[in-house]
Protein backbone atom coordinates (compact mmCIF):
# COMPACT_ATOMS: atom_id res chain seq x y z
CA UNK A 1 0.00 0.00 0.00
CA UNK A 2 1.34 3.44 -0.90
CA UNK A 3 0.57 6.14 1.61
CA UNK A 4 0.77 9.88 0.99
CA UNK A 5 1.16 12.52 3.66
CA UNK A 6 0.35 16.17 3.24
CA UNK A 7 0.09 19.46 5.05
CA UNK A 8 -2.76 21.93 4.53
CA UNK A 9 -2.97 25.58 5.51
CA UNK A 10 -5.70 28.21 5.25
CA UNK A 11 -3.09 30.97 5.41
CA UNK A 12 -3.80 31.21 9.13
CA UNK A 13 -2.60 34.68 10.05
CA UNK A 14 0.68 34.40 11.93
CA UNK A 15 1.58 36.21 15.12
CA UNK A 16 4.96 37.88 15.51
CA UNK A 17 7.33 37.25 18.42
CA UNK A 18 5.46 39.94 20.38
CA UNK A 19 2.16 38.07 19.93
CA UNK A 20 0.67 40.69 17.60
CA UNK A 21 -0.70 39.64 14.21
CA UNK A 22 1.63 39.90 11.25
CA UNK A 23 0.37 41.54 8.06
CA UNK A 24 -1.57 39.55 5.48
CA UNK A 25 1.36 39.97 3.09
CA UNK A 26 3.94 38.65 5.56
CA UNK A 27 1.67 35.71 6.41
CA UNK A 28 1.45 34.81 2.72
CA UNK A 29 5.24 35.06 2.30
CA UNK A 30 5.57 32.79 5.34
CA UNK A 31 3.20 30.26 3.76
CA UNK A 32 5.50 30.15 0.71
CA UNK A 33 8.49 29.51 3.00
CA UNK A 34 6.53 26.81 4.82
CA UNK A 35 5.68 25.09 1.54
CA UNK A 36 9.33 25.08 0.46
CA UNK A 37 10.36 23.85 3.90
CA UNK A 38 7.72 21.08 3.76
CA UNK A 39 9.48 19.60 0.73
CA UNK A 40 12.83 19.72 2.55
CA UNK A 41 11.21 17.95 5.52
CA UNK A 42 9.99 15.12 3.28
CA UNK A 43 6.28 15.96 3.11
CA UNK A 44 4.49 14.63 -0.02
CA UNK A 45 1.81 17.28 -0.54
CA UNK A 46 1.22 20.92 0.38
CA UNK A 47 -2.31 22.28 0.14
CA UNK A 48 -3.77 25.75 0.52
CA UNK A 49 -7.43 26.22 1.39
CA UNK A 50 -9.40 29.14 -0.03
CA UNK A 51 -10.59 31.65 2.54
CA UNK A 52 -11.51 35.32 2.43
CA UNK A 53 -11.16 36.58 6.00
CA UNK A 54 -8.85 38.71 8.10
CA UNK A 55 -7.72 35.63 10.05
CA UNK A 56 -7.37 33.41 6.92
CA UNK A 57 -6.28 35.98 4.28
CA UNK A 58 -5.83 33.39 1.51
CA UNK A 59 -8.29 33.85 -1.37
CA UNK A 60 -5.82 33.10 -4.19
CA UNK A 61 -3.79 30.20 -2.88
CA UNK A 62 -2.89 29.04 -6.38
CA UNK A 63 -0.66 32.12 -6.75
CA UNK A 64 1.23 31.16 -3.58
CA UNK A 65 1.40 27.55 -4.81
CA UNK A 66 3.05 28.75 -8.03
CA UNK A 67 5.70 30.54 -5.98
CA UNK A 68 6.32 27.32 -4.04
CA UNK A 69 6.43 25.36 -7.30
CA UNK A 70 9.22 27.59 -8.60
CA UNK A 71 11.38 26.74 -5.59
CA UNK A 72 10.65 23.02 -5.24
CA UNK A 73 11.04 19.88 -7.31
CA UNK A 74 9.16 17.02 -5.77
CA UNK A 75 6.34 18.08 -3.44
CA UNK A 76 2.81 17.92 -4.86
CA UNK A 77 0.83 21.16 -4.66
CA UNK A 78 -2.89 21.75 -4.54
CA UNK A 79 -5.96 23.41 -3.13
CA UNK A 80 -7.50 22.30 0.16
CA UNK A 81 -10.19 23.22 -0.76
CA UNK A 82 -11.25 25.27 -3.76
CA UNK A 83 -14.75 26.63 -3.12
CA UNK A 84 -15.97 25.50 -6.53
CA UNK A 85 -19.59 26.63 -6.08
CA UNK A 86 -18.65 30.30 -6.02
CA UNK A 87 -15.97 29.99 -8.70
CA UNK A 88 -15.97 29.25 -12.41
CA UNK A 89 -14.96 25.65 -13.13
CA UNK A 90 -13.28 26.70 -16.37
CA UNK A 91 -11.18 29.26 -14.50
CA UNK A 92 -10.33 26.80 -11.72
CA UNK A 93 -9.24 24.25 -14.32
CA UNK A 94 -7.12 26.88 -16.09
CA UNK A 95 -5.43 28.03 -12.89
CA UNK A 96 -4.58 24.50 -11.75
CA UNK A 97 -3.54 23.26 -15.17
CA UNK A 98 -1.26 26.32 -15.28
CA UNK A 99 0.10 25.32 -11.86
CA UNK A 100 0.49 21.82 -13.26
CA UNK A 101 2.57 23.26 -16.10
CA UNK A 102 4.69 25.49 -13.83
CA UNK A 103 5.35 22.63 -11.40
CA UNK A 104 6.07 19.97 -14.00
CA UNK A 105 2.93 17.93 -13.29
CA UNK A 106 2.63 18.31 -9.52
CA UNK A 107 -0.81 19.97 -9.27
CA UNK A 108 -3.86 18.58 -7.52
CA UNK A 109 -7.20 20.07 -6.64
CA UNK A 110 -9.65 19.38 -3.83
CA UNK A 111 -13.10 20.74 -4.57
CA UNK A 112 -15.67 21.44 -1.90
CA UNK A 113 -17.30 23.96 0.28
CA UNK A 114 -14.74 23.66 3.02
CA UNK A 115 -16.45 25.36 5.89
CA UNK A 116 -16.13 28.58 4.08
CA UNK A 117 -19.22 30.58 3.24
CA UNK A 118 -17.82 34.07 2.89
CA UNK A 119 -17.12 33.63 -0.83
CA UNK A 120 -20.86 33.40 -1.60
CA UNK A 121 -21.89 36.97 -0.78
CA UNK A 122 -18.48 38.21 -1.96
CA UNK A 123 -19.02 36.88 -5.47
CA UNK A 124 -22.78 37.35 -5.58
CA UNK A 125 -23.97 33.79 -5.03
CA UNK A 126 -26.89 32.70 -2.87
CA UNK A 127 -26.04 30.05 -0.29
CA UNK A 128 -29.48 28.53 -0.82
CA UNK A 129 -28.29 27.55 -4.33
CA UNK A 130 -25.27 25.73 -2.94
CA UNK A 131 -26.30 22.22 -3.94
CA UNK A 132 -27.24 23.05 -7.52
CA UNK A 133 -24.10 25.14 -7.99
CA UNK A 134 -21.83 22.41 -6.70
CA UNK A 135 -23.51 19.59 -8.59
CA UNK A 136 -23.36 21.38 -11.94
CA UNK A 137 -19.90 22.80 -11.52
CA UNK A 138 -18.37 19.55 -10.27
CA UNK A 139 -19.84 17.73 -13.26
CA UNK A 140 -18.36 20.34 -15.61
CA UNK A 141 -15.01 20.14 -13.84
CA UNK A 142 -14.98 16.37 -14.36
CA UNK A 143 -15.50 16.99 -18.10
CA UNK A 144 -12.72 19.59 -18.23
CA UNK A 145 -10.30 17.21 -16.52
CA UNK A 146 -10.67 14.66 -19.30
CA UNK A 147 -9.01 17.08 -21.73
CA UNK A 148 -10.24 17.66 -25.27
CA UNK A 149 -13.06 19.89 -26.45
CA UNK A 150 -15.93 20.31 -23.98
CA UNK A 151 -19.61 20.67 -24.77
CA UNK A 152 -21.68 21.60 -21.74
CA UNK A 153 -24.97 23.24 -20.95
CA UNK A 154 -26.33 24.26 -17.56
CA UNK A 155 -27.81 27.03 -15.46
CA UNK A 156 -24.80 28.20 -13.52
CA UNK A 157 -22.45 29.47 -16.24
CA UNK A 158 -22.34 30.12 -19.96
CA UNK A 159 -22.71 27.08 -22.21
CA UNK A 160 -19.68 25.56 -23.92
CA UNK A 161 -19.83 24.20 -27.45
CA UNK A 162 -16.92 22.06 -28.53
CA UNK A 163 -14.71 24.42 -26.53
CA UNK A 164 -10.97 23.83 -26.36
CA UNK A 165 -9.94 24.88 -22.84
CA UNK A 166 -6.23 25.62 -22.41
CA UNK A 167 -3.62 24.98 -21.19
CA UNK A 168 -3.75 21.29 -22.03
CA UNK A 169 -2.13 18.99 -19.50
CA UNK A 170 0.87 16.99 -20.67
CA UNK A 171 -0.02 13.62 -19.22
CA UNK A 172 -3.73 13.30 -18.61
CA UNK A 173 -5.86 14.61 -15.78
CA UNK A 174 -4.21 15.83 -12.58
CA UNK A 175 -5.51 14.29 -9.33
CA UNK A 176 -8.85 15.74 -8.28
CA UNK A 177 -10.73 15.12 -5.06
CA UNK A 178 -14.03 16.14 -3.57
CA UNK A 179 -13.89 17.14 0.09
CA UNK A 180 -16.82 15.74 2.07
CA UNK A 181 -17.81 16.76 5.58
CA UNK A 182 -20.42 14.18 6.48
CA UNK A 183 -23.16 13.88 3.88
CA UNK A 184 -23.39 10.39 2.38
CA UNK A 185 -25.01 11.91 -0.71
CA UNK A 186 -21.81 13.91 -1.28
CA UNK A 187 -19.82 10.66 -1.03
CA UNK A 188 -21.98 9.07 -3.72
CA UNK A 189 -21.66 12.16 -5.90
CA UNK A 190 -17.85 12.00 -5.73
CA UNK A 191 -18.01 8.38 -6.89
CA UNK A 192 -20.53 9.12 -9.61
CA UNK A 193 -18.37 11.90 -11.08
CA UNK A 194 -15.13 9.95 -10.66
CA UNK A 195 -13.37 12.13 -8.07
CA UNK A 196 -11.26 10.75 -5.24
CA UNK A 197 -12.75 11.20 -1.77
CA UNK A 198 -11.23 13.51 0.86
CA UNK A 199 -12.96 13.11 4.21
CA UNK A 200 -12.79 16.38 6.13
CA UNK A 201 -12.98 15.28 9.75
CA UNK A 202 -12.83 18.29 12.02
CA UNK A 203 -14.90 17.16 15.00
CA UNK A 204 -16.10 13.96 16.63
CA UNK A 205 -14.77 10.42 16.29
CA UNK A 206 -13.04 9.64 12.95
CA UNK A 207 -14.35 6.06 13.08
CA UNK A 208 -17.86 7.26 12.25
CA UNK A 209 -16.56 7.88 8.70
CA UNK A 210 -15.63 4.24 8.13
CA UNK A 211 -19.03 3.52 6.58
CA UNK A 212 -18.45 6.43 4.16
CA UNK A 213 -15.22 4.93 2.92
CA UNK A 214 -16.99 1.65 2.20
CA UNK A 215 -19.92 3.53 0.67
CA UNK A 216 -17.48 5.29 -1.67
CA UNK A 217 -15.88 2.09 -2.92
CA UNK A 218 -19.23 0.36 -3.34
CA UNK A 219 -20.62 3.37 -5.19
CA UNK A 220 -17.60 3.37 -7.52
CA UNK A 221 -18.35 -0.28 -8.32
CA UNK A 222 -21.98 0.55 -8.93
CA UNK A 223 -21.02 3.30 -11.38
CA UNK A 224 -18.56 0.98 -13.10
CA UNK A 225 -15.49 2.94 -12.05
CA UNK A 226 -12.14 1.60 -10.85
CA UNK A 227 -11.23 2.00 -7.16
CA UNK A 228 -10.05 5.51 -6.17
CA UNK A 229 -8.18 6.64 -3.08
CA UNK A 230 -9.75 7.92 0.14
CA UNK A 231 -7.95 10.63 2.11
CA UNK A 232 -8.42 12.28 5.49
CA UNK A 233 -8.02 15.97 6.25
CA UNK A 234 -7.94 16.93 9.93
CA UNK A 235 -6.54 19.78 12.03
CA UNK A 236 -3.65 19.42 14.44
CA UNK A 237 -0.39 20.69 15.81
CA UNK A 238 2.87 18.87 16.48
CA UNK A 239 5.47 20.04 19.00
CA UNK A 240 8.26 18.36 20.95
CA UNK A 241 5.97 17.15 23.73
CA UNK A 242 2.24 16.60 24.21
CA UNK A 243 2.18 19.37 26.82
CA UNK A 244 3.88 21.90 24.57
CA UNK A 245 1.69 21.09 21.56
CA UNK A 246 -1.43 21.44 23.66
CA UNK A 247 -0.28 24.70 25.29
CA UNK A 248 0.46 26.25 21.89
CA UNK A 249 -2.67 24.95 20.18
CA UNK A 250 -5.37 25.40 22.81
CA UNK A 251 -5.72 29.21 23.12
CA UNK A 252 -5.59 29.66 19.33
CA UNK A 253 -8.12 26.91 18.66
CA UNK A 254 -10.41 28.26 21.39
CA UNK A 255 -10.22 31.79 19.97
CA UNK A 256 -10.82 30.86 16.33
CA UNK A 257 -13.70 28.50 17.10
CA UNK A 258 -15.26 31.15 19.36
CA UNK A 259 -14.93 33.65 16.51
CA UNK A 260 -16.69 31.42 13.94
CA UNK A 261 -19.05 29.72 16.43
CA UNK A 262 -22.07 31.72 15.33
CA UNK A 263 -21.85 31.00 11.64
CA UNK A 264 -20.74 27.41 12.08
CA UNK A 265 -22.98 26.44 15.01
CA UNK A 266 -20.03 25.40 17.13
CA UNK A 267 -20.11 25.51 20.89
CA UNK A 268 -17.36 27.60 22.47
CA UNK A 269 -14.55 25.11 23.16
CA UNK A 270 -13.80 24.10 26.72
CA UNK A 271 -10.82 22.22 28.12
CA UNK A 272 -13.17 19.23 28.26
CA UNK A 273 -13.96 19.45 24.54
CA UNK A 274 -10.24 19.84 23.82
CA UNK A 275 -9.59 16.66 25.79
CA UNK A 276 -12.24 14.81 23.79
CA UNK A 277 -11.01 16.02 20.43
CA UNK A 278 -7.30 15.47 21.13
CA UNK A 279 -7.93 12.08 22.75
CA UNK A 280 -7.92 8.77 20.89
CA UNK A 281 -11.52 9.21 19.68
CA UNK A 282 -11.37 12.84 18.65
CA UNK A 283 -10.66 14.64 15.39
CA UNK A 284 -7.64 16.75 16.43
CA UNK A 285 -4.05 15.55 16.00
CA UNK A 286 -2.30 17.56 18.71
CA UNK A 287 0.76 16.30 20.52
CA UNK A 288 4.26 14.92 20.29
CA UNK A 289 5.34 13.18 17.08
CA UNK A 290 4.65 9.76 18.62
CA UNK A 291 1.15 10.71 19.82
CA UNK A 292 0.20 12.18 16.46
CA UNK A 293 1.74 9.31 14.48
CA UNK A 294 -0.18 6.68 16.47
CA UNK A 295 -3.43 8.52 15.93
CA UNK A 296 -2.88 9.01 12.19
CA UNK A 297 -2.02 5.33 11.75
CA UNK A 298 -5.18 4.30 13.60
CA UNK A 299 -7.36 6.62 11.54
CA UNK A 300 -5.94 5.49 8.20
CA UNK A 301 -6.43 1.85 9.16
CA UNK A 302 -9.95 2.40 10.48
CA UNK A 303 -11.04 4.38 7.44
CA UNK A 304 -9.30 2.38 4.72
CA UNK A 305 -7.57 5.61 3.68
CA UNK A 306 -4.18 6.00 2.00
CA UNK A 307 -3.74 9.74 2.27
CA UNK A 308 -3.54 11.97 5.35
CA UNK A 309 -3.40 15.76 5.21
CA UNK A 310 -2.73 17.53 8.50
CA UNK A 311 -4.23 20.99 8.56
CA UNK A 312 -1.43 22.69 10.47
CA UNK A 313 -1.38 26.13 12.03
CA UNK A 314 -3.98 28.30 13.70
CA UNK A 315 -4.27 32.07 13.61
CA UNK A 316 -1.95 33.42 16.31
CA UNK A 317 0.77 30.77 16.10
CA UNK A 318 4.17 32.06 15.00
CA UNK A 319 5.96 31.18 11.77
CA UNK A 320 8.69 29.55 13.89
CA UNK A 321 6.17 27.32 15.68
CA UNK A 322 4.78 26.28 12.31
CA UNK A 323 8.24 25.46 10.96
CA UNK A 324 8.86 23.27 14.01
CA UNK A 325 5.51 21.57 13.38
CA UNK A 326 6.47 20.94 9.74
CA UNK A 327 9.92 19.66 10.66
CA UNK A 328 8.55 17.21 13.24
CA UNK A 329 5.75 16.08 10.92
CA UNK A 330 8.12 15.45 8.02
CA UNK A 331 11.10 13.98 9.86
CA UNK A 332 9.36 12.05 12.64
CA UNK A 333 5.59 11.67 12.24
CA UNK A 334 5.51 10.52 8.60
CA UNK A 335 8.27 7.88 8.91
CA UNK A 336 6.71 6.62 12.13
CA UNK A 337 3.24 6.28 10.55
CA UNK A 338 4.77 4.42 7.60
CA UNK A 339 6.49 2.09 10.07
CA UNK A 340 3.24 1.53 12.02
CA UNK A 341 1.33 0.74 8.85
CA UNK A 342 3.92 -1.55 7.29
CA UNK B 1 -46.55 -0.40 26.29
CA UNK B 2 -47.42 -0.96 22.64
CA UNK B 3 -45.29 -1.05 19.55
CA UNK B 4 -43.17 1.94 18.71
CA UNK B 5 -44.47 4.27 15.98
CA UNK B 6 -43.16 3.90 12.48
CA UNK B 7 -40.70 6.64 11.63
CA UNK B 8 -40.23 8.31 8.26
CA UNK B 9 -36.99 10.27 8.06
CA UNK B 10 -37.03 12.75 5.18
CA UNK B 11 -33.50 13.67 4.17
CA UNK B 12 -30.35 11.64 3.49
CA UNK B 13 -27.80 14.43 3.96
CA UNK B 14 -25.78 15.19 7.07
CA UNK B 15 -28.55 14.88 9.64
CA UNK B 16 -31.18 12.41 8.37
CA UNK B 17 -29.00 9.28 8.38
CA UNK B 18 -27.75 10.04 11.91
CA UNK B 19 -31.28 10.35 13.32
CA UNK B 20 -32.38 7.29 11.35
CA UNK B 21 -29.49 5.26 12.73
CA UNK B 22 -30.25 6.28 16.30
CA UNK B 23 -33.93 5.40 15.82
CA UNK B 24 -33.15 1.99 14.30
CA UNK B 25 -30.90 1.26 17.25
CA UNK B 26 -33.70 2.29 19.64
CA UNK B 27 -36.00 -0.26 18.01
CA UNK B 28 -38.18 1.94 15.80
CA UNK B 29 -39.19 0.73 12.35
CA UNK B 30 -37.54 3.36 10.14
CA UNK B 31 -37.98 4.38 6.52
CA UNK B 32 -35.73 6.98 4.91
CA UNK B 33 -36.65 9.05 1.89
CA UNK B 34 -35.51 11.96 -0.24
CA UNK B 35 -37.34 13.91 -2.89
CA UNK B 36 -36.25 11.31 -5.44
CA UNK B 37 -36.18 7.59 -6.24
CA UNK B 38 -35.41 5.30 -3.26
CA UNK B 39 -33.05 3.40 -5.57
CA UNK B 40 -30.75 6.46 -5.41
CA UNK B 41 -30.29 6.02 -1.66
CA UNK B 42 -30.37 2.21 -1.53
CA UNK B 43 -26.61 1.94 -1.15
CA UNK B 44 -26.47 4.76 1.40
CA UNK B 45 -29.18 3.08 3.43
CA UNK B 46 -27.56 -0.34 3.28
CA UNK B 47 -24.15 0.90 4.43
CA UNK B 48 -24.86 4.00 6.50
CA UNK B 49 -28.30 3.26 7.98
CA UNK B 50 -28.47 -0.53 8.10
CA UNK B 51 -31.88 -1.69 9.26
CA UNK B 52 -33.76 1.21 7.71
CA UNK B 53 -35.72 0.95 4.47
CA UNK B 54 -35.35 3.36 1.55
CA UNK B 55 -38.76 4.37 0.23
CA UNK B 56 -40.55 6.98 -1.81
CA UNK B 57 -41.35 9.91 0.49
CA UNK B 58 -45.11 9.62 0.03
CA UNK B 59 -45.09 5.89 0.92
CA UNK B 60 -42.79 6.37 3.91
CA UNK B 61 -44.94 9.19 5.27
CA UNK B 62 -48.27 7.42 4.70
CA UNK B 63 -47.20 4.45 6.82
CA UNK B 64 -45.49 6.52 9.53
CA UNK B 65 -46.76 7.88 12.82
CA UNK B 66 -43.77 10.19 13.19
CA UNK B 67 -42.14 12.10 10.34
CA UNK B 68 -38.70 13.60 10.88
CA UNK B 69 -37.86 16.59 8.67
CA UNK B 70 -34.09 16.56 8.13
CA UNK B 71 -33.94 18.49 4.87
CA UNK B 72 -32.54 21.95 4.14
CA UNK B 73 -35.12 24.52 5.11
CA UNK B 74 -35.38 25.92 1.58
CA UNK B 75 -36.34 22.46 0.35
CA UNK B 76 -39.08 22.32 2.98
CA UNK B 77 -40.84 25.05 1.03
CA UNK B 78 -41.21 22.57 -1.87
CA UNK B 79 -42.81 19.91 0.33
CA UNK B 80 -46.56 19.31 -0.04
CA UNK B 81 -48.07 20.09 3.40
CA UNK B 82 -51.05 17.81 2.68
CA UNK B 83 -48.71 14.83 2.67
CA UNK B 84 -48.05 15.33 6.37
CA UNK B 85 -51.65 15.75 7.54
CA UNK B 86 -52.40 13.96 10.78
CA UNK B 87 -48.74 13.17 11.47
CA UNK B 88 -46.49 14.09 14.32
CA UNK B 89 -43.74 16.01 12.57
CA UNK B 90 -40.32 16.44 14.16
CA UNK B 91 -38.75 19.66 12.90
CA UNK B 92 -35.01 18.97 13.04
CA UNK B 93 -34.31 21.80 10.60
CA UNK B 94 -32.74 25.13 11.36
CA UNK B 95 -33.00 28.62 9.95
CA UNK B 96 -29.39 29.55 10.01
CA UNK B 97 -28.70 32.51 7.73
CA UNK B 98 -25.00 32.75 8.59
CA UNK B 99 -24.48 29.21 7.39
CA UNK B 100 -27.15 28.66 4.74
CA UNK B 101 -28.14 32.12 3.53
CA UNK B 102 -31.22 34.27 4.06
CA UNK B 103 -34.66 32.76 3.36
CA UNK B 104 -37.33 35.45 3.26
CA UNK B 105 -40.26 33.28 4.47
CA UNK B 106 -38.31 32.59 7.66
CA UNK B 107 -37.13 36.09 8.52
CA UNK B 108 -39.83 36.78 11.16
CA UNK B 109 -40.63 34.59 14.19
CA UNK B 110 -39.22 31.22 15.13
CA UNK B 111 -38.59 28.86 12.24
CA UNK B 112 -40.62 26.05 13.80
CA UNK B 113 -43.69 28.26 14.18
CA UNK B 114 -43.42 29.12 10.50
CA UNK B 115 -43.05 25.42 9.70
CA UNK B 116 -46.10 24.69 11.87
CA UNK B 117 -48.19 27.34 10.10
CA UNK B 118 -47.47 25.66 6.77
CA UNK B 119 -48.23 22.23 8.25
CA UNK B 120 -51.57 23.19 9.79
CA UNK B 121 -52.83 19.59 9.67
CA UNK B 122 -49.82 18.18 11.56
CA UNK B 123 -48.54 18.35 15.13
CA UNK B 124 -45.13 19.97 14.84
CA UNK B 125 -42.50 19.35 17.52
CA UNK B 126 -39.09 20.99 17.40
CA UNK B 127 -36.43 18.48 18.47
CA UNK B 128 -33.06 16.98 17.53
CA UNK B 129 -32.05 20.22 15.80
CA UNK B 130 -29.57 21.75 18.20
CA UNK B 131 -26.88 19.08 18.66
CA UNK B 132 -24.43 18.91 15.76
CA UNK B 133 -24.88 15.91 13.47
CA UNK B 134 -21.28 14.92 14.10
CA UNK B 135 -21.97 14.67 17.83
CA UNK B 136 -25.56 13.47 17.98
CA UNK B 137 -24.68 9.81 17.79
CA UNK B 138 -21.44 9.91 19.73
CA UNK B 139 -23.02 11.59 22.75
CA UNK B 140 -26.14 9.41 23.00
CA UNK B 141 -26.25 7.34 26.18
CA UNK B 142 -28.76 5.02 27.83
CA UNK B 143 -31.14 6.37 30.47
CA UNK B 144 -29.51 6.63 33.86
CA UNK B 145 -25.95 7.15 32.57
CA UNK B 146 -24.29 9.52 35.05
CA UNK B 147 -23.34 12.24 32.56
CA UNK B 148 -26.15 11.69 30.08
CA UNK B 149 -26.83 14.73 27.91
CA UNK B 150 -30.10 16.57 27.47
CA UNK B 151 -31.96 17.83 24.44
CA UNK B 152 -34.95 20.12 24.07
CA UNK B 153 -38.44 19.19 22.87
CA UNK B 154 -40.86 22.00 22.05
CA UNK B 155 -44.41 21.84 20.74
CA UNK B 156 -47.98 23.03 21.24
CA UNK B 157 -49.63 19.59 21.28
CA UNK B 158 -48.88 17.90 24.64
CA UNK B 159 -49.53 14.38 23.35
CA UNK B 160 -47.15 14.88 20.42
CA UNK B 161 -44.55 16.40 22.72
CA UNK B 162 -44.84 13.37 25.01
CA UNK B 163 -44.35 11.01 22.06
CA UNK B 164 -41.24 12.86 20.90
CA UNK B 165 -39.89 13.14 24.44
CA UNK B 166 -40.16 9.34 24.50
CA UNK B 167 -38.30 9.10 21.18
CA UNK B 168 -35.53 11.38 22.40
CA UNK B 169 -35.22 9.39 25.61
CA UNK B 170 -35.02 6.08 23.74
CA UNK B 171 -32.37 7.30 21.32
CA UNK B 172 -30.16 8.46 24.16
CA UNK B 173 -30.93 11.87 25.62
CA UNK B 174 -32.75 13.32 28.62
CA UNK B 175 -35.70 15.18 27.09
CA UNK B 176 -36.34 18.73 28.30
CA UNK B 177 -39.92 19.78 27.52
CA UNK B 178 -40.20 23.46 26.77
CA UNK B 179 -43.42 25.41 27.36
CA UNK B 180 -44.57 25.51 23.73
CA UNK B 181 -43.34 25.71 20.16
CA UNK B 182 -42.43 29.37 20.55
CA UNK B 183 -40.25 28.58 23.56
CA UNK B 184 -38.31 26.33 21.20
CA UNK B 185 -36.50 29.47 20.07
CA UNK B 186 -33.85 28.65 22.70
CA UNK B 187 -32.96 25.65 20.54
CA UNK B 188 -32.42 27.73 17.39
CA UNK B 189 -29.16 29.10 16.01
CA UNK B 190 -28.16 31.99 18.26
CA UNK B 191 -30.08 30.46 21.19
CA UNK B 192 -28.30 29.43 24.41
CA UNK B 193 -28.15 25.68 23.73
CA UNK B 194 -27.65 25.60 19.96
CA UNK B 195 -24.48 23.68 19.13
CA UNK B 196 -23.99 22.55 22.74
CA UNK B 197 -24.27 19.09 24.28
CA UNK B 198 -25.13 19.74 27.94
CA UNK B 199 -26.17 17.62 30.90
CA UNK B 200 -29.69 18.15 32.20
CA UNK B 201 -28.74 20.59 35.01
CA UNK B 202 -26.48 22.61 32.68
CA UNK B 203 -29.14 22.62 29.96
CA UNK B 204 -31.81 23.88 32.37
CA UNK B 205 -29.46 26.53 33.74
CA UNK B 206 -28.56 27.75 30.23
CA UNK B 207 -32.21 27.96 29.23
CA UNK B 208 -33.23 29.69 32.47
CA UNK B 209 -30.53 32.29 32.06
CA UNK B 210 -31.83 33.11 28.63
CA UNK B 211 -34.66 35.60 29.11
CA UNK B 212 -36.18 34.66 25.76
CA UNK B 213 -37.29 31.29 27.06
CA UNK B 214 -39.59 33.00 29.57
CA UNK B 215 -41.79 34.74 27.03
Amino acid sequence: MTYTFGLDTFGDRNAGADGRPLSHAQTIRNVVEEGVFAEQAGVDFFGIGEHHTDYFPMPAGDVALAAIAARTERIRLGSAVTVLSSDDPVRVFQRYSTLNAVSGGRAEVILGRGSSIESFPLFGYDLADYEELFEEKAALFAELLKGGPVTWDGKTRASLLNQDVVPHTESGPFPAWIGVGGSPQSVVRAARLGFSLMLAIIGGPPARFAAYSELFQRALEKFGRPPLPVGVHSPGHVAATDEQARAEFWPRWRDIIALVADERGFAIPTEESLDRETGPHGALYVGSPETVAQKIATSLRTLGATRFDLKYGMPGLTHEQLLTNIELYGHQVIPRVRELLS
Amino acid sequence: MGELSRLAVLGAGHVGPVIARLAVRAGYPVAIATSGDPEDIALITELVVPGARPRWAADAVTDAGIVVLAIPLHRFLDLDPGLLNGKIVVDAMNYWPASDGVLKPFTGGTSSEIVARRLAGSSVVKALNHIGYHELEDRAQPAGAPDRRATGVAGDDPAAVATIAGLVDRVGYDPVRLANLRAGRVLQPGGPVFGTVLTLPDFERAVRQDARSLT
